[in-house]
């Protein structure tokens, strides 16, 4: 027997939901606002550790979804979600079984860090910036000059109470050591230099790609937040830290300054939390019913989580969040029996 | 004539754009493990040196590395070579090398 459900959200975690329901017989209806599937990793260009195209990632996933016959639909943005299914903002609703909502995270807006300078001063630009001209093949300063000295400003919209984000973003840190070894890949004189409060390595091999970045391509890591950011006349940027580890003030110009920018809750989180079954963590990040044997569940028995929309996670975390959702649809449909 | 009390004080700043690196990356160059340090301390902890002198290895190289030469061949003379610190090193860093190679490079700074 066939049973319908909605996964909201055509992201990679909606992408891998939606496949593996399928997968098991069930008939998913894939949801997504935008007008195309693949979310974020759309516009990444390789992913840590191992340097993998996003492409690659998403183009088998978007195959195997293929495939599989799960029906997806872009252009329709969820509104709201009950127990009997979900309304879209163009007020039609759509019932279903049950509902995975794997809507995922938003960019930090690095504009509300006023002090870096970002959409003020043209070298500035966000990691996300970054993967897109990593992606056009045109890593070039404003005045399209080939940089020679690069900072990576870590921690931006990252456990951050001025800019209300609380949270460790958790991948920025590797995310800085991969662009920072792909920058120096592409320019081997190029001085590159990381500005880090803490260095999180907290995947399989994260740990090993740092000390690479140090001691393989003589990257330098310097323990200290940026204050500020001002232009100089030649429209470079220079910076400011303390060097925290001899306790002085340090001062340096540079072609680019890149900031890694964290994951913020979605913002459609709250509309969802509008249910009372679905509840906010003090983040606004989704808080799962628990963080072991429940960490895909909500407070009702139909609506279930995959992905960044409960927390900050990395490509693999997501998916294997995702097979892990929809092996708790079957049961509780199989149950429901 | 009349002393006022008051004097100009140097800038403390590092600044990385006038500061040499030229001796930091031969430095670097030959032992690039040194680029590895996660600054945990435990070679400042365990030194005898820097338990009765204000010899902090740690916190030297990493001005070295900045391109802070001044005063820190005499600082390296603190170190007896007893070599502790090597042995406990997170990285295995050879710092002992590194203190012989930083007063090899420093020595006429």
């Amino acid at each position: 027997m066939s049973h319908k459900v909605i996964v909201v959200g055509g992201g990679i975690a909606g992408m891998q939901t939606a496949l593996s329901l399928a997968e098991r017989g069930i008939q998913p209806l894939l949801l997504e606002k935008s007008e195309r599937i693949g979310g974020k990793l759309t516009g990444w260009h390789q992913l840590f550790p191992s340097f993998t195209p996003a492409s690659e990632v998403l183009g088998d996933l978007s195959a195997r979804l293929k495939d599989s016959g799960a029906e997806v639909r872009t252009n329709s943005e969820v509104r709201k979600i009950d127990k009997q299914g979900v309304e879209l903002t163009d007020g039609t609703s759509l019932e279903a079984d049950a509902v995975v909502v794997c809507s995922g995270f938003d960019l930090f807006n690095a504009r509300l860090k006023e002090e870096y300078g970002y959409g003020i001063y043209p070298n500035v630009y966000t990691s996300a910036d970054l993967e897109a001209m990593f992606n056009e093949n045109r890593v070039l300063t404003a005045e399209g000059k080939k940089p020679q000295r690069i900072a990576l400003l870590h921690c931006v919209g990252s456990r951050d109470e001025k800019v209300g984000q609380r949270h460790c973003s958790r991948v920025c840190c590797i995310t800085g050591v991969k662009q920072a070894i792909e920058l120096k890949k592409l320019y081997p004189t190029a001085d590159i230099y990381n500005f880090y409060m803490d260095i999180r390595m907290f995947g399989p091999g994260y740990e090993e790609m740092y000390r690479q970045a140090q001691q393989e391509y003589g990257i330098h890591f310097v323990r200290g937040r940026i204050s500020e950011a001002s232009e100089t006349i030649d429209h470079r940027v220079q910076i400011k830290a303390e060097d925290t580890l001899v306790g002085r003030p340090l001062k340096m110009t540079v072609d680019m300054l890149i900031l890694l920018i964290g994951m913020k809750p979605g913002e459609s989180n709250r509309r969802f939390a509008e249910n009372s079954a679905i509840k906010l963590a003090p983040s606004n990040f989704v808080q799962p019913h628990d963080s072991f044997l429940h960490n895909v569940c909500s407070e009702a028995p139909n609506i279930f989580y995959a992905g960044t929309v409960t927390a900050p996670k990395n490509v693999g975390e997501s998916l294997n969040e995702a097979i892990t959702a929809a092996d708790r649809v079957a049961q509780y449909l199989s149950a429901r029996q | 004539m009349i002393q006022w009390g008051f004097n100009i004080n140097q800038p403390r700043a590092i600044n990385l754009d006038k500061n040499d690196r030229l001796v930091a990356d031969r430095i670097l160059e030959q032992m690039p493990e040194l680029e590895a340090c996660i600054a945990c301390g435990s070679c400042t902890a365990t030194c005898t040196a820097g338990n009765l002198t204000s010899f902090n290895f740690r916190k030297v190289h990493t001005l070295v590395r900045r391109g802070e030469y001044k005063g820190a061949y005499e600082e390296m003379n603190k170190c007896m070579l007893c070599g502790k610190c090597r042995l406990v090193c997170p990285r295995g860093i050879n710092t002992r090398g590194v203190v012989l190679l930083i007063k090899q490079e420093l020595g006429d700074y």
